[in-house]
């Protein structure tokens, strides 16, 4: 059991004779600064100023400093086209506190007719809060499919006016490649939960890559419209159609190699977080 | 005395009733299990064994864990007397660390039981005890300071009788604990919210509502007020962060289905005490048919004022009377501030009736004023109001006051020289005081995401969703402390506090710097006279505490002002209280709901011993010396100090708006 007018009543006393001369002496030297090097430690005199010192930095660190994970998977999808059945998905982790925080993304496509994985990338940055609704980030990707290529990484995140959520990041590539994507959403409350959400997504290359078949300029563009129920806020299925075209030059070379340019799709899939 | 084991018997003799009420004590018990009223202390108890453990509830029919007191949500009443010498042994029995704050009390500062600024908190298994006595009588409560064992279900009502007579007069009382309560863990809460921080809110502003509004007001009007919400990122749907989704909004631990029931006889007076112990939730308070006469705020008594309806700030108290005359139920509505759900209460000649509950009403909708923009709108409203305002003072018999936060007078009428209107103008602009201002420059940023341009005064509005109600609701200008003052002494100087956030980061803080970050407390000396006013730059109204002392709001009220624990800040509203530095200590300042504060908007004030204090013990009423003790940055140049009539306000000043304001600065 502890007092504060059992045993440490003493030290109590005692404290208070070592402070208030202390508090004195300083109140003549200097108005402004600060007391001690703590921004406040009267309680120090009545109790073991360690243990108010573990408690101050307590307190202070869970007001306001304490990190969080979060998990969303925002895409979590099948789609369904004349020509194709893939599976999308576009998942992150970020992990942090208010102003810093270590962002991974995983995106990719499984061709299920082909049981194999089309593009599979992972970018692990660090995001910093720069402005009232925008992050920085800056880090390294890489394609895990379909060959294994590093890139440096560097672009934003954030709530444009509006409320358009918007991202866009630009790839250095270990060969020197440069590219870029940028992604624009927005969601329509048809209801509290029932969300429209209108998506549109832009690729850009800085030069010819005949090898991945993509031309400089604009290579890809993908709209899509997400209809999404919030069951609960931290889950949403969702059904949906999606369009997606090759551009420009890149649109050239497809044709060229007798690929298809453009695809749409029912999709079917949902949102989740934690 | 009362031991622990008394208290849990006491809870243990409703064991025989059925349900929930068994669980509960006896003061928050339905008159159908045998609460006819609180009974009157017989002797006063010094002594009270307190236990803070898990236990199960059941709330709303549901069952769930709680942390609290002695077993009981909400935990047991404490009642003593004025200046009696109190001991608490608070006994921790969970696996966490714990606290009790006193709430309102003005005990010594180490005995205020906030961890990490007035004490080290109460270990796993550890008792600590409190002593106090404290001079002051009311309506009060405690709750955890400690995590967010508050919204687990750990506060408590606690009343002091005076220690002379009563001047509220009264035939029985109830104590009303408002409260909201989740089945989500606290701390889910918290987390949801930060990654989310819409999450709860499921009153957006919809397609079909655009369609609805688009009908009304004509496309072009409906497509640029959505223009301007978001352009700026902000939803005027942005009431409360954590609603009713997943709240169950209690009284006395019961939920509307529950149906607490309290008994009257027609013609009796009746007080209830109201307390606001929720941990987010800010109500409004009515009961159709019946005007309730507010006697008390925050623990204090005032003038009576009749009123239809108030709105309660998260830990705010109010005690009321009520004359019910007719032998029917009448409804207690405790709605919450973004109405998405209300606990209904009932009050009826014979126990257990059931009075009809009232449909919730519309949901608010922010305007640009609440942003701190329009100003336009807002003297028009503003005008509205004063003159409403004039009315309604008028039958009390009382002066119109200036509801303009500056006036520390009692003597208006040598500068009231204009009707209320031009006055009301004056409350957009800021005043220039006659003592040192202390400002603070805040810029947007990552957690800053609006700086009002044109805060103003509010104090004589009824509070976010009650401008429009047909009948008369309490508003701030209205309140008049029942006893003069004890302190008049105008300010010796002024801090300005900036309420910040970014919604959209659930980032929450005083002039952008949250708790985690404060290097140097909120500093005020041993018997200065402080003013301190608060800037709301966020679209919330904020109940803001100030731990140790009372302050007394800046409403007009001369020498008879409110003296309050905590006030609201409406959006974009700017208020100042003065303080009388009296309590040395370093005491919590924060707003009171709970994952604001959680999130960082807190701070510390230390009233650090003047060493020249008695140079310093003025008269009542006399000015302090402003050469004695301590030197302001700068020196008043203000002549009427010694006047403590002195009108320092009536002048027509303006904003500074160059946005460039400086420390210490002195006008």
């Amino acid at each position: 059991m502890r007092s504060i007018f059992g045993p440490s009543l003493l030290f109590s006393a005692a404290a208070l004779v070592v402070a208030a001369p202390a508090f004195a002496q300083h109140h003549a030297e200097d108005e402004a600064a600060p007391s001690e090097d703590a921004p406040w430690s009267q309680a120090d005199a009545y109790f073991d100023p360690d243990e108010m010192a573990a408690s101050r930095a307590h307190v202070q660190h869970h007001h306001g400093s304490e990190n969080t994970l979060m998990v969303m998977a925002d895409r979590f999808e099948m789609q369904d086209s004349d020509n194709a059945t893939l599976g999308v998905f576009d998942v992150s982790a970020s992990y942090g506190g208010d102003i810093n925080r270590l962002y991974v993304q995983l995106e990719g496509e499984y061709d299920f007719d082909a049981s194999e994985a089309e593009h599979v990338s992972v970018d692990v940055l660090w995001s910093r809060a720069i402005s009232t609704y925008f992050d920085l980030q800056a880090g390294i990707s890489y394609d895990i499919e379909p060959d294994g290529l590093a890139h440096a990484a560097l672009g934003f995140q954030g709530l444009a006016p509006y409320w358009f959520e918007v991202d866009g990041r630009a790839y250095l590539s270990e060969k020197g490649d440069l590219t870029a994507k940028f992604e624009a959403e927005y969601d329509f409350l048809l209801t509290q939960r029932l969300i429209l959400q209108p998506r549109a997504e832009l690729k850009f290359a800085a030069q010819d890559d005949p090898e991945h078949k993509t031309g400089s300029g604009l290579t890809n563009f993908e709209t899509g419209l997400r209809l999404r129920y919030d069951i609960i806020r931290e889950f949403s299925p969702y059904i949906g159609i999606t369009y997606h075209a090759a551009m420009g030059e890149t649109d050239d070379m497809l044709e060229v190699a007798g690929e298809d340019t453009d695809s749409a799709a029912f999709l079917v899939g949902f949102r989740a977080w934690y | 005395m009362i031991s622990r084991r008394r208290l849990i018997q006491s809870g243990a003799n409703g064991a025989l009733l059925l349900g929930m009420s068994s669980l509960l004590p006896a003061w928050a018990r339905s008159s159908s299990h045998g609460n006819h009223g609180l009974t009157a202390p017989h002797h006063h108890h010094t002594r009270f064994d307190l236990e803070v453990g898990r236990f199960p509830v059941r709330i709303d029919g549901r069952a769930g864990k709680a942390v609290g007191v002695n077993g009981t949500l909400p935990s047991p009443l404490i009642r003593f007397r004025e200046n009696d010498e109190i001991t608490l042994n608070v006994r921790n029995t969970v696996d966490e660390d714990t606290s009790i704050h006193w709430h309102g009390l003005l005990v010594p500062f180490q005995m205020d039981g906030v961890p990490g600024v007035t004490f080290p908190g109460i270990r796993a298994g550890e008792t600590f005890t409190y002593k106090f006595a404290v001079p002051q009588s009311g309506t009060y409560w405690y709750h955890s300071h400690s995590g967010l064992q508050e919204q687990q279900g750990m506060y408590g009502p606690l009343i002091v009788d005076p220690q002379g007579t009563d001047p509220v007069a009264y035939d029985r009382e109830y104590v009303m604990v408002l409260s909201d309560w989740s089945f989500e863990n606290a701390y889910r809460i918290y987390d949801k919210l930060k990654k989310i921080s819409h999450t709860y809110n499921f009153q957006q502003r919809t397609l079909p509502d655009f369609l609805m509004d688009a009908k009304q007001r004509g496309l072009g009007k409906a497509l640029s007020d959505r223009a301007m919400w978001g352009e700026m990122r902000m939803s005027p749907r942005d009431i409360a962060d954590v609603t009713g989704a997943t709240y169950h909004f209690l009284i006395n631990g019961h939920s509307t289905e529950d149906n607490w029931n309290g008994v009257f006889k027609p013609g009796e007076r009746v007080r209830l005490r109201i307390i606001n112990a929720s941990a987010m939730t800010i109500f409004n308070v009515r009961m159709p048919d019946l005007p309730m006469t507010i006697v008390a705020a925050d623990g204090l008594n005032v003038r009576p004022l009749e009123v239809d309806e108030f709105q309660i700030g998260v830990a705010e108290t109010y005690d009321v009377i009520i004359e019910p005359n007719a032998e029917k139920p009448f409804a207690f509505v405790a709605e919450s501030i973004d109405r998405s759900g209300q606990a209904v209460a009932s009050f009826g000649p014979e126990p257990g009736m059931r009075a009809a509950a009232p449909e919730l009403r519309a949901v608010p909708t922010l305007t640009m004023k609440d942003m701190g923009m329009d100003h336009g709108d807002m003297s028009h409203d503003d005008m509205d109001h004063s003159a409403m305002g004039h009315g309604e003072l008028g039958e009390m018999g009382e002066m119109k006051a200036d509801p303009v936060p500056q006036n520390s007078a009692t003597d208006h009428s040598m500068h009231h020289d204009g009707p209320a209107m031009p006055e009301m103008d004056h409350s957009a602009h800021m005043q220039q005081a006659s003592w040192p201002v202390e400002k603070k420059h805040i810029e947007k940023g990552p957690g800053i995401a609006n700086v009002a341009a044109m805060p103003m005064s509010r104090l004589d509005e009824p509070g976010i969703g009650l401008e429009g109600v047909p009948h008369r609701v309490l508003r701030y200008s209205q309140l008049r402390s029942l006893d003069r003052n004890p302190d008049l002494r105008p300010p010796e100087r002024e801090i300005e506090i900036h309420l910040t956030s970014n919604m959209e980061r659930y980032m929450w803080s005083f002039d952008g710097v949250k708790f985690s970050e404060v290097t140097e407390a909120i500093k005020f000396r041993e018997g200065e006279r402080v003013r301190v006013t608060l800037i709301n730059n966020t679209m919330m109204p904020h109940p803001i505490h100030l731990h140790g002392m009372f302050f007394e709001l800046v409403n007009g009220g001369g020498d008879h002002r409110p003296r309050k624990h905590t006030v609201i800040v409406k959006p974009a509203e700017k208020l100042s209280f003065d303080v009388s530095a009296d309590h040395v200590g370093d005491w919590a300042f924060h707003c009171h709901l709970l994952y604001h504060m959680n999130a960082g908007m807190m701070q510390v004030v230390s009233v650090l011993p003047d060493p020249h204090k008695h140079h310093r013990m003025m008269e009542e009423t006399e000015p302090a010396d402003p050469h004695a003790g301590h030197k302001m940055s700068a020196e008043p140049s203000h002549e009427g100090h010694d006047m403590p009539d002195h009108d320092r306000m009536d002048h027509s000043q303006h904003m500074d708006h160059s946005g460039h304001q400086m420390h210490g600065d002195m006008k």
